[in-house]
């Protein structure tokens, strides 16, 4: 461990702002892809399984 | 399929082309309004000041001189789409991509060369003399055909396709970045007394490089686009 | 036991492959993650020259080595999807690409954090940049090619040309800018690392980098799985058979 506080630890020797906004944004990058294949795989079997239930009401009517 | 015939193929569409183009003079007009238009637009937005006029010069020309390929490239194939006759010609016998290559030479006698021949008028507006001007003239004269033959896959890839007109630029600009260092590195080289033969003997094998690859990728591009 | 691994190439079949390797390449990922994080920020010493702030090259050379590497690989897919006429080659071009796209964004932010508190400017044309600029461009045009045509067959094979062919132009402009770089005297900036690096900084970047692999593939599965579902190429509903049922029995 070479940082004596948390305080040193964020501040990252002045360069703070750089350092940090780098890792936030590559998280937050991260996170958003992850989220939008979540919603974008919701989607794509919600879509699936409407055109499913879709053709069994039209065979069963 | 010989040689004799594959001559006559490309002879004929060159010939073909240029004959089009007679009977609707204003595109080659366009193409040389447009070199102007932009590279006056230039000094008025920066200044007159003759020393940077000077150093910006050969950028500001080269950049005007790729952004007027760039919008001519909607007239490579899309007549020939649009009354069929691009269906035939890849039916022909002979190899579609030398077929191509003939439609991008004919589209560079109709739009680049007359940027070519007026730069060096352009070239005095900047302020650039003697040499600079030759070496602005043979890199043009390298560097245009080469922009003509990337350009036509861009223009082969997005035949028909809506937006094609933003599409195209955005694909075919990060092609044409080497071609404008090297060209408008020419031209400052030969400025700084550094010489610009380095940078014209790069767009000469450019120039070679593309009459090779580009013919045969757009042939691809077509042959992907009229299935 | 020999794996017939082309039975893999249907779509139907890798679906549910991809559906099991997810979870472990996710795992890994956030594995390593952690423990590239830890390494560069508690066990990595303060560069000599360059203070704390050297640090963000723990994410910035991994996204850019990404960014290239997955260009590669959607150019190896696109050119293996034309030459064999396969689907799922394209969609795995297709499933690439935002990604790498993402990972070159995130390439030129943390270049441009990067630079500015070292070099003083928020960005430099060096060749580097300028080619993880371009390339940037070529995601957006194979993504853009393929949104804007709207035959599937002609959009999967157009947006694989133009992924052959911008594979080509990369390190022609890399070495085209670096040219150019050496005949303007002056603008002789490049983003290096310059002093030579600690053992520990090396290893937390590989290890980050690798991170970022596992990441990427944990990711692309996902999307490419959804590209399945999405083309109709999942004629068989893979779970939960008994929704349909619970259906019809309420009806």
């Amino acid at each position: 461990m070479q940082w004596g506080s948390a305080a040193e630890f964020f501040a990252m020797g002045g360069y703070g702002l750089y350092v940090w906004t780098s890792f936030i944004a590559t998280a937050l990058c991260m996170g958003w892809e992850v989220l939008a294949l979540w919603r974008r795989r919701a989607a794509a079997r919600a879509e699936q399984c409407a055109a499913l239930l879709g053709d069994t009401d039209e065979t069963t009517a | 399929m010989n040689r004799s015939s594959m001559w006559e193929a490309v002879s004929g569409i060159v010939k073909r082309d240029l004959l089009l183009a007679m009977r609707r003079r204003s595109d080659a007009a366009m193409s040389v309004f447009f070199l102007v238009i932009v590279a006056s637009l230039f000094p008025l937005g920066v200044g007159p000041e003759p020393a940077v006029l000077r150093t910006i010069g050969p950028g500001v020309l080269w950049v005007a001189a790729l952004l007027a390929c760039l919008l001519s490239l909607s007239r490579v194939f899309t007549a020939d789409y649009v009354d069929g006759a691009l269906e035939q010609m890849v039916l022909v016998p002979q190899p579609l991509a030398v077929l191509v290559a003939g439609k991008v030479v004919a589209h560079w006698l109709i739009s680049g060369l007359p940027v070519v021949l007026l730069s060096p008028l352009l070239g005095l507006q900047f302020g650039l003399s003697g040499d600079a001007l030759g070496v602005l003239v043979l890199s043009l004269l390298l560097g245009t055909p080469t922009l003509s033959m990337i350009g036509a896959i861009g223009a082969a890839l997005v035949l028909g396709v809506r937006g094609s007109g933003l599409l195209v630029a955005l694909l075919v600009l990060p092609l044409y970045v080497p071609v404008l260092i090297f060209g408008a590195g020419a031209v400052t080289g030969s400025m700084a007394g550094v010489g610009g033969e380095a940078n014209l003997s790069l767009l000469g094998a450019c120039l070679v490089l593309s009459l090779f690859l580009a013919p045969w990728a757009t042939a691809a591009a077509l042959r992907i686009a009229l299935e | 036991m020999t794996v017939n691994w082309s039975k893999y190439s249907a779509p139907t079949a890798f679906y549910p492959l991809a559906g099991r390797l997810i979870p472990w390449f996710s795992v890994m990922a956030v594995a390593l993650m952690g423990v590239g994080l830890y390494m560069g920020f508690f066990v990595a010493p303060t560069d000599f020259q360059q203070g704390e702030s050297y640090r963000i090259i723990f994410v910035h050379v991994p996204a850019a080595w990404m960014s290239m590497f997955l260009y590669v690989v959607m150019a190896i897919w696109a050119g293996v999807g034309m030459g064999l006429n396969a689907r799922l080659s394209f969609m795995m071009a297709q499933a690439i690409a935002p990604t790498g796209a993402m990972f070159t964004f995130l390439a030129l932010l943390t270049g441009a954090m990067w630079g500015k508190p070292t070099w003083g400017a928020w960005w430099v044309w060096d060749a580097r940049l300028t080619s993880e600029l371009i390339l940037l461009f070529q995601y957006a045009g194979v993504m853009l090619l393929r949104t804007s045509i709207d035959d599937l067959r002609r959009a999967d094979r157009s947006s694989a040309v133009f992924a052959l062919v911008g594979v080509v132009n990369v390190p022609i402009i890399y070495y085209s800018v670096q040219w150019w770089n050496t005949l303007h005297q002056g603008a002789s900036v490049s983003m290096s690392t310059g002093s030579k690096m600690a053992a520990t900084m090396l290893m937390a970047m590989l290890i980050m980098t690798i991170a970022f692999w596992l990441y990427s593939i944990a990711v692309i599965l996902a999307r490419v799985r959804c590209i399945v579902v999405e083309r109709d190429s999942l004629p068989v509903w893979d779970e939960k058979p008994a929704v349909s049922q619970e259906v019809v029995e309420v009806r």
